[in-house]
């Protein structure tokens, strides 16, 4: 019976995923066209005959309907077309040259920051209202108050031009390349899950099943890692979601700041470029990643959860 | 004390009690507020980040009335100069001699603005839609609340940036781009207010006696919905204050001369090596800001919404 709930479930949530992603890559890319100069502005005054050349490899010259068509087709094939900016790229070799760097970060950081939050958070909760719990509880607040931009700079600043223990920017997949941009990333993740952690902690530590399980003369080691952490990790595990957009947008910043070529760099460089389809490529597959990950995020939390009913909406 | 009261009322003639009664709403409505207010006060947090914020702003507006330089002047004898009381340059200049204490309070100017008015605009997008969704309900309801689902999906910040890129970095478009994104939360939060509040007796009361709908929304509805509403504004203004830093940082936000607090930080994290001072003043007055204003949220969230507090 719950099984089946879970597979309608994730039915349902697969099919209200198709207008999201229709709406997606509608929006993307009108607003791309709407941009104006071309895409091959930049390059010196070419003669009009090459421009029309260019333009009709692109299929630039076609009606923009005829264009949208297209694409629409070619994402759904999984093809982004090639690059205008990355001449002998492709938008598909571009993602799966910086996505697995971006992809590592941003996992890491992920973990990191579950990890991390979810045990200052449990700290701070048993803690509830001692001079502890506000000083973490305070930091924990500078971390969602902090930038990111404000933290890698300064993080270079003290780790690697005053301290010269890390190498200040670049990547080669080495654990001292990695270190400052996954801790940048995870900082405010962290933070907003020690934040939430320690309310929910101390929400479920008041239940009535926590005060049965005390009562039994359980050791406190038992209620908390039995009984408590479950149903205090829900609204961790709902944030999750949210926080994969937050730990993508974020990786535009962190990989722009310590040089790493991973897909975040690709898309700023692509906007201020007007590489119409690396953008839009880039826009379709985070959007497509966020999508995902709030699907498997909406299944994990009615899994944890029986409580929960998703017939109608709210 | 109960007990003399009802001895009291006991004498009373009918004016008293008519009068009193026309008193009484005014005095009730304020009173929930004035618990509110008392419940904040007792936030050291949040009255520590109110006295500061209050001292920020005070800083930015008078401050560059005030200052011996404009923002754009460039000292040339003190080009990247430290920090110093000689040169009366408190924070140090940047490489082409601005004073960094200037324009720092000067990109206060735009980072304060540009979070007041991107969080009006989403306010005012977010409380009319909710509203709408949520007193109409049925299809109404569905399908507008469908459009936020499918649109709270998207990746914000690309948008953001999608805007930024097509219509160009017109320091307007920020406002509008920023606050027509961030709208989504606020039309959720409001919607949900309003289902709660649509059933109540007073609203109920308003139908009878044949107020139309529109009355009913503007008039019963969103006054209500004001304490929610005032916390998630001061939760949102620092959100829009970062996302503007954000877009500033990476080059897509104002431009010079203008600047912000991110355009400064973004100035600063390139000159760190040689002039740290250009980053760590503006890094610090944008981070404190931001500190301040989730403080205050936090507080106010707690002090108008005792229920929800875990």
């Amino acid at each position: 019976m719950r099984q089946e709930g879970l597979l309608q479930l994730a039915a349902s949530r697969l099919i209200g995923l198709v207008p999201t992603l229709l709406v997606l890559i509608t929006i993307s890319f009108f607003l791309i066209r709407l941009a104006p100069g071309g895409p091959f502005d930049a390059e010196m005054a070419a003669p009009p005959e090459i421009r029309a050349n260019l333009e009709a490899k692109y299929h630039l010259d076609e009606p923009l309907l005829a264009q949208y068509f297209r694409y629409l087709g070619e994402v759904i094939a999984f093809d982004f077309g090639p690059s205008f900016q990355y001449k002998d790229w492709t938008v598909n070799e571009l993602i799966a040259r910086g996505f697995p760097i971006s992809a590592t970060i941003g996992g890491l950081a992920m973990l990191l920051a579950f990890f991390a939050g979810v045990l200052i958070g449990v700290f701070a909760a048993l803690r509830q209202n001692t001079a502890s719990d506000y000083t973490v509880m305070g930091i924990a607040m500078l971390g969602i108050s902090i930038p990111n931009f404000v933290v890698a700079p300064l993080l270079i600043l003290v780790l690697a031009i005053y301290g010269g223990w890390l190498p200040a920017s670049g990547w080669d997949w080495t654990w001292q390349r990695g270190i400052m941009p996954v801790v940048t990333l995870a900082l405010p993740a962290i933070a907003y899950i020690a934040r939430l952690t320690r309310g929910s902690m101390i929400e479920v530590l008041h239940s009535n099943y926590i005060r049965t399980a005390r009562a039994k003369g359980l050791p406190e080691r038992t209620v908390i890692l039995r009984h408590a952490l479950k149903p205090t990790l829900l609204p961790v595990i709902s944030y999750m979601g949210p926080a994969t957009a937050a730990l993508i947008t974020g990786s535009v910043v962190v990989e722009r700041i310590y040089s790493i070529p991973g897909l975040g760099s690709y898309f700023v460089q692509g906007a201020l470029n007007r590489d119409y389809t690396l953008v839009m490529g880039v826009v379709v597959f985070y959007g497509m990643i966020i999508i995902l990950f709030n699907f498997i995020v909406d299944l994990l939390y009615a899994w944890l959860n029986p409580r929960i009913r998703y017939d109608e909406g709210e | 004390m109960n007990d003399n009261v009802e001895k009291r009322r006991s004498e009373r003639t009918v004016d008293d009690v008519f009068a009193e009664a026309m008193a009484e709403p005014d005095i009730r409505g304020r009173s929930l507020w004035m618990d509110a207010w008392h419940r904040l006060l007792k936030n050291r947090a949040a009255v520590v980040s109110g006295v500061l914020m209050i001292l920020i702003v005070l800083a930015v507006i008078v401050g560059p009335m005030v200052a011996p330089w404009a923002g754009d002047f460039t000292d040339w004898d003190n080009t990247s100069s430290p920090p110093s009381l000689e040169t009366g340059h408190l924070f140090g200049t940047d490489a082409v001699g601005r004073d960094i204490l200037v324009r720092t309070l000067e990109g206060g100017r735009i980072s304060l603005l540009v979070g007041l008015v991107a969080t009006l605009v989403s306010l005012v997008i977010g409380i009319s839609y909710g509203a709408i969704a949520g007193y109409y309900g049925g299809m109404t309801d569905r399908i507008m609340m469908r459009v936020v689902d499918i649109i709270y999906a998207l990746p914000f910040m690309f948008f953001v940036i999608l805007l930024m890129v097509v219509f160009g970095r017109h320091i307007i478009l920020i406002f509008v781009a920023i606050g027509a994104v961030n709208w989504l939360d606020m039309a959720r939060i409001v919607r949900g207010q309003t289902l709660s509040l649509k059933n109540t007796e007073f609203i109920e009361a308003a139908r009878a006696c044949g107020v139309d709908h529109r009355s009913i929304i503007l008039r019963h509805i969103v006054p209500n919905l004001l304490g929610v509403v005032i916390v998630y504004v001061t939760l949102t203004i620092p959100q829009v204050i970062l996302v503007e830093s954000f877009l500033s940082f990476i080059g897509l936000g104002v431009q010079e001369p203008m600047s912000s607090w991110g355009a400064l930080v973004n100035n600063g994290a390139q000159d760190m090596e040689s002039a740290p001072w250009t980053l760590v003043f503006p890094a610090v007055f944008l981070t404190v800001t931001l500190y301040c204003f989730n403080y205050i949220g936090d507080g106010m969230r707690d002090a108008l919404d005792p229920k929800d507090r875990a």
